[in-house]
């Protein structure tokens, strides 16, 4: 057992772990359940959550390794996320939702890279996020508005 | 008759659970799951065919850790399928939770239960088993009448009829005929002949199977589970454990996808009989390689076609056999197969003089394959599709003319599709509006583009059905709150698909309210009316139906309530979305009183149940169109835009019915240019990982459209459809076809590798 | 999956090294491979605390550290002018951002993966990796090497004025390459280095720039004298014959491009 000291969700927390546990299994068992598993071998993108403000694959993390660290899981950027995933929902691009927590974080860290991505650089950045249902098309759909919103919104602020 | 003035229905409003989903709230099994459950592990068989001589657990046991193991010596022996049908169920009983005799290389021969997962993978290795291991049928070409025997058992059973002999590895056999085929063929003046083949692709849902059980408070068994079948679950679990099914109670929360994976109790029973066996609560979690080794993907079907047309394109018969790999278990076996033809064949009624359509479905030492999104039509599709692509390049016909010669169009009856009508049939509408929106006549010649890149176009147009019919049932329970607002429940399972929001937009639209004051509830066997679930395109035709019924009845009762109140006769009410009117007195009644009303003293519950189901299955049609750019050197397919035009009738939530087709598309796309299976040891695919069986990303599917052209079914709830399914079918076809413009070559095998068509170029 | 009995972050490259002398002791580097491993290791070895994860750039030289990743390598703006975009060609396609944020370049050279694009990329330049007790090895011979229980340092890219380019196939865009390729040409020389063959990269092909410059026939004939020489193989991605078809497409299309930047 080692005893780990990580800032969750903006939270100092102590972990008891064994060294081999993941950092996924251990956000889920400290309540970040928005963490999901969707393979084995770092391919899905699905547990996607942010380490130093770097999107990171925590199924393929050893847990230790966020010793000292700053985590954060969708459960700890709400609000963040709250901003743009209204216009992913209008276009119904949720679907099954299972993707979306890893989804909308490697978006969150996107976003903050890069405020203006063109699609391309969308499409790119967010390759390493699978969905199956979606076709990925009206995900596009809903970042893309998000954009041109925020767009027009400063542009009135200019006026 | 249509009409336009809907408020709810047509409205893209979004999903129900949609904030819920997006900002990652526990919803799933694994999130709801109580903490503390035994963790229960698979021992799976690396043969393909072999019998246990000797299994020994007792080291095993011994792991801390470890709560029990078990082995076929501790099973019950009666056979059941885990299908999720409607009883009798189609699929022969031929599996045991767990069988001395394992059929193919994944097969379950130990059921681990343990604390945790660390201390069951470890007893896992310490289980010794001894097999005798026996030749395998691997290729479904040689199953039939083979020497070995996938189910030699005697107390095999089928429940239906359905021209199966499990003496000659046979699950189901069928021949139909409509004219005479031969005569036909030998009168036209142009006859193609072809055999097409499709691999067992997989459907990787992104949550992989998964089933908590435990021992609620009366003693009766808990299951939560994600799948689309809650009802068939229960029964299935009953069968397979002989305990009366009003002792189990099957629910499930939110789903991560399903696709048909989840039509079949995969990995229910394991945790069922753990916790019967420990009384204890049990969990078990499928690897993405267990899910990709022993699921329930899509058929193999190899599906030889023969066409006869005239020299002017006039398609005169069609001949199609099709053989089916059900795999190790019979799984949708004999009812997948019926779909290769029954929704293939149709499409061409416009000129069809003559059809016949054969199958045999065949068991394999193979991982037994289930149902997926198109259940068959998908590979029928691809072979029929082709095969009348094929035609017109023969004829020097452009391929989207020699369709509007023959198609189905609205008013004709099917032969082919069980004489069933095409009451709403749009697919002529759909063809020009795809033409017109994709630029066929600019993207279908064949374009050079410099250093061995050409671009060019493809087409295919697809059917699939709304509903088994007279078999499907579905039902809704729609009642009303005491603050003028309703509660829907179901049984029907939302997936990702959005049912739950499309029927409360029905529910919206009957009872004159918004879509945000109707709560939705389901399924939970316990609590939800009956629904045979979520498959087959069902629940918007089906269960929408239903839903219409019930509101229909509650506002009845409603007025009845209010009529009372009012001091009038019912039929001199009417009923205002907000309150009850009196005609006479011009008095209202809000819904409010009326449901303190039933509250108090009443007789009369202001609820009201439907069960609905149909004698036809109304198919939604399609029409796709691919533009590809293909690198002549390399091979490789890249899809520049897809685009489609699909008549699902009326658009219940044309966002989600975009969504659906822009996914289905996604996955078709998949299938035919990446997703491979490739037998290794055993026949165990090789492709057992995210790594080695790719699906699509974002940068593998171009830019994809997708319109509608609505129709009115007069059988469908405000005159819908389905949607769910269909949408897979069109790019196998229309991909084949563009890289037969760009290469010269017909591909009639999925996947389409880069490999296969740089070589063959080269060769030239 | 991996076992692990106790990890330790190295407080030196003295204690990381003697660590990492007992046999079941490892270096842990971004992980992703190592994980799915059904290994059972001792102790593992953690290099984050030692500065290791910087791309250092002087006049003459990159110096990567051994916990770079390889989104590091994709983004650094001297590796993007001084490869002409080839190093985030060669890296952009691996998986997805997430994961290049946790592959480093030193897990990536010391598995001398077949698949590896991040040793192709490299082996086409003058390149050195430095080990703690091997000292400075060129990278086409530490690729060689077996491995042993020595420490990569870091990678050493000198600053060589030359061109580069790089092309890769895949059947899927983030899947593993079928056949991967990187052509520079510096010193005066041609170098065609093939990777994912499927065995790992080797340098095929080397040779003085033809008399008449990269042209069209020139870039032709090369490219066909690294598939001859290019030992290929077959598994699920390609056949042996395909990777060696491609061979010759990719090295004509990078030389090509070569002569465009050159």
């Amino acid at each position: 057992m080692m005893e780990i000291k990580l800032k969750l969700n903006g939270k100092a927390v102590t972990g008891h772990i064994e060294p081999d546990v993941l950092l996924i299994d251990l956000l889920r068992s400290l309540g970040c359940q928005s963490v999901k598993r969707g393979c084995e071998t770092s391919n899905c993108g699905l547990c996607t959550v942010l380490m130093d403000g770097r999107p990171v694959l925590s199924c393929s993390m050893l847990a230790v390794r966020a010793d000292g660290h700053e985590v954060y899981t969708l459960e700890g950027l709400t609000k963040e996320a709250e901003a743009f995933v209204g216009f992913i929902a209008d276009e119904g691009a949720d679907q099954c939702g299972f993707c979306n927590p890893g989804y909308v974080m490697n978006t969150i860290a996107l976003l903050r890279e890069n405020p203006d991505p063109t699609d391309e650089e969308i499409l790119a950045y967010l390759a390493g996020n699978l969905c199956r249902c979606s076709g990925y098309e009206g995900q596009l759909r809903g970042i893309r508005r998000f954009l041109n919103s925020r767009k027009a919104q400063g542009e009135q602020h200019a006026e | 008759m249509q009409n336009n003035e809907y408020k709810a229905v047509g409205c893209s409003v979004r999903k129900k659970d949609a904030m819920q989903l997006l900002l990652g709230k526990p919803v799933y099994t694994e999130d709801v799951a109580p903490k503390g459950a035994l963790v229960v592990k698979l021992l799976r068989s690396p043969h393909a065919n072999a019998m246990v001589r000797s299994i020994r657990t007792d080291i095993a046991k011994k792991v801390p850790g470890v709560v029990d193991v078990f082995t076929w010596e501790d099973v019950p022996t009666t056979r059941f399928a885990i299908a999720g049908q409607t009883y009798p169920e189609p699929s022969p009983y031929d599996r045991l939770i767990l069988d001395r005799h394992v059929r193919f290389s994944g097969d379950p021969v130990a059921i681990i239960a343990a604390e945790d997962e660390k201390s069951a993978k470890k007893a896992m290795n310490l289980i010794k088993v001894e097999y005798d291991v026996l030749p395998a049928v691997l290729d479904l070409h040689t199953a039939l009448d083979n020497p070995t025997l996938v189910h030699p058992e005697e107390d095999w059973f089928p429940p239906c009829e359905v021209g199966g002999d499990p003496k000659r590895n046979l699950v189901a056999s069928e021949v139909n005929t409509d004219g005479d085929v031969d005569a036909v063929m030998a009168a036209c003046d142009v006859v193609l002949e072809n055999t097409y083949h499709t691999k067992a692709f997989n459907q990787t849902m992104m949550e992989t199977f998964r089933t908590y059980t435990s021992l609620d408070r009366y003693g009766r068994l808990h299951v939560i589970s994600s799948t689309q079948i809650v009802f068939h679950t229960r029964r299935i679990l009953s069968r397979a454990l002989g305990i009366p099914k009003n002792r189990i109670r099957v629910e499930k929360p939110r789903i991560g996808g399903g696709f048909g994976a989840k039509q079949s109790a995969v990995c229910e029973i394991y945790p069922a009989f753990v916790t019967m066996k420990t009384g204890r609560p049990a969990q078990i979690i499928y690897t993405r390689e267990e899910s990709q080794i022993a699921g329930s993907p899509r058929h193999e079907m190899e599906i030889r076609v023969k066409v006869g047309a005239d020299r002017n394109g006039r398609i005169r018969a069609l001949d199609l056999y099709t053989l089916s790999n059900t795999g190790a278990y019979g799984e949708h076996g004999p009812t997948t197969v019926g779909l290769s033809g029954h929704k293939s064949i149709p499409l061409y009624t416009g000129s069809l003089e003559a059809w016949r359509f054969g199958y045999d479905v065949v068991y394999t030492n193979t991982q037994a394959a289930g149902a997926y999104r198109g259940y068959g039509a998908t590979q029928g599709i691809f072979a029929v599709e082709s095969i009348v692509n094929e035609l017109a390049e023969k004829l020097g016909m452009d391929p989207t003319r020699i369709r509007e010669m023959n198609m189905v169009k609205e008013g004709m009856l099917m032969p082919a599709y069980y004489n069933e009508p095409a009451n709403a049939c749009a697919l002529d509408r759909c063809m020009a509006h795809c033409r017109e929106m994709f630029g066929w006549e600019e993207k279908y010649p064949v374009r050079d583009m410099g250093g061995g890149k050409v671009r060019t176009a493809g087409v295919a147009m697809a059917m699939q059905g709304s509903c088994i019919s007279n078999v499907d049932v579905g039902s809704a329970d729609v009642a009303l709150t005491e603050d003028g607002t309703y509660t829907l429940r179901i049984g029907a399972a939302d997936m990702g698909t959005g049912c739950d929001t499309i029927l409360a937009q029905m529910v919206a639209e009957s009872m004159e309210c918004r879509v945000e004051d109707v709560a939705v509830f389901g399924a939970d066997t316990d609590a939800s009316p009956y629904d045979s679930g979520s498959y087959a395109s069902s629940t918007t035709y089906i269960t929408g139906k239903a839903v219409e019924k019930a509101c229909t009845d509650l506002k009845k009762t409603i007025c009845r309530i209010g009529a009372e109140l009012l001091g009038c006769t019912p039929e001199e009410t009417c009923f205002e979305g907000s309150c009850v009117r009196c005609l006479s007195s011009n008095k209202t009644v809000p819904l409010c009183d009326i449901a303190y009303k039933t509250q108090v003293g009443s007789v009369c519950a202001a609820q009201a149940s439907a069960t609905h189901s149909s004698p036809i299955s109304p198919p939604p049609f399609m029409v796709g169109m691919v533009e590809i750019e293909l690198d002549k050197l390399t091979g490789q397919v890249t899809v520049l835009d897809y685009m489609a035009v699909v008549d699902c009738g009326t658009p219940i939530n044309p966002a989600l019915a975009r969504i659906q087709a822009e996914g289905g598309i996604v996955q078709g796309i998949g299938h035919t240019l990446m997703e491979n299976i490739t037998p290794g040891y055993g026949g165990r695919p090789m492709e057992a990982s995210l790594l080695q069986y790719k699906i699509p990303t974002r940068l593998d599917m171009g830019r994809l459209k997708v319109e509608f052209e609505q129709s009115y079914e007069p059988t469908g709830p405000f005159g819908a459809k389905s949607i769910g399914e269909i949408v897979i079918n069109t790019p196998a076809p229309a991909i084949a076809h563009a890289i037969y413009r760009a290469t010269g070559k017909w591909y009639r095998e999925l996947p389409i590798l880069p490999q296969q068509i740089a070589m063959e170029l080269a060769e030239e | 999956m991996v076992t692990i009995q106790k990890y330790v972050r190295a407080q030196s490259l003295e204690e990381a090294y003697t660590l990492n002398q007992a046999r079941q002791n490892r270096i842990i580097g971004g992980m992703l491979w190592l994980k799915m491993s059904e290994l059972r290791i001792g102790t593992a070895i953690d290099l984050c605390d030692l500065g290791l994860d910087t791309i250092e750039e002087t006049d003459e030289e990159f110096r990567i550290g051994a916990m770079a990743t390889l989104r590091m390598l994709e983004t650094h703006q001297g590796l993007a002018r001084y490869t002409g975009g080839a190093a985030a060609e060669a890296v952009g396609s691996i998986v997805g951002v997430q994961f290049r944020n946790m592959a480093t370049v030193g897990g990536s050279l010391w598995g001398r993966f077949g698949f590896s694009d991040v040793l192709t990329l490299f082996m086409a330049m003058d390149s050195y990796v430095e080990l703690y007790k091997g000292g400075i090895v060129p990278l086409a011979r530490f690729a060689a090497m077996k491995p042993d229980r020595d420490l990569l340092i870091r990678l050493i890219i000198k600053k060589v004025p030359g061109s580069f380019a790089y092309q890769s196939m895949r059947n899927q865009r983030t899947d593993l390459p079928v056949l991967a390729c990187a052509v520079s040409h510096w010193g005066g020389r041609v170098r065609i280095v093939v990777g994912a063959r499927p065995h790992k990269a080797v340098l095929v092909l080397e040779e003085a720039l033809p008399e008449g410059g990269l042209t069209p026939g020139a870039a032709k004939a090369l490219a066909r004298k690294a598939a001859a020489a290019a030992v290929t193989g077959t598994n699920l991605r390609g056949s042996a014959a395909y990777r060696t078809h491609l061979i010759r497409v990719l090295a004509e299309r990078g030389i090509l491009a070569l002569g465009g930047k050159a």
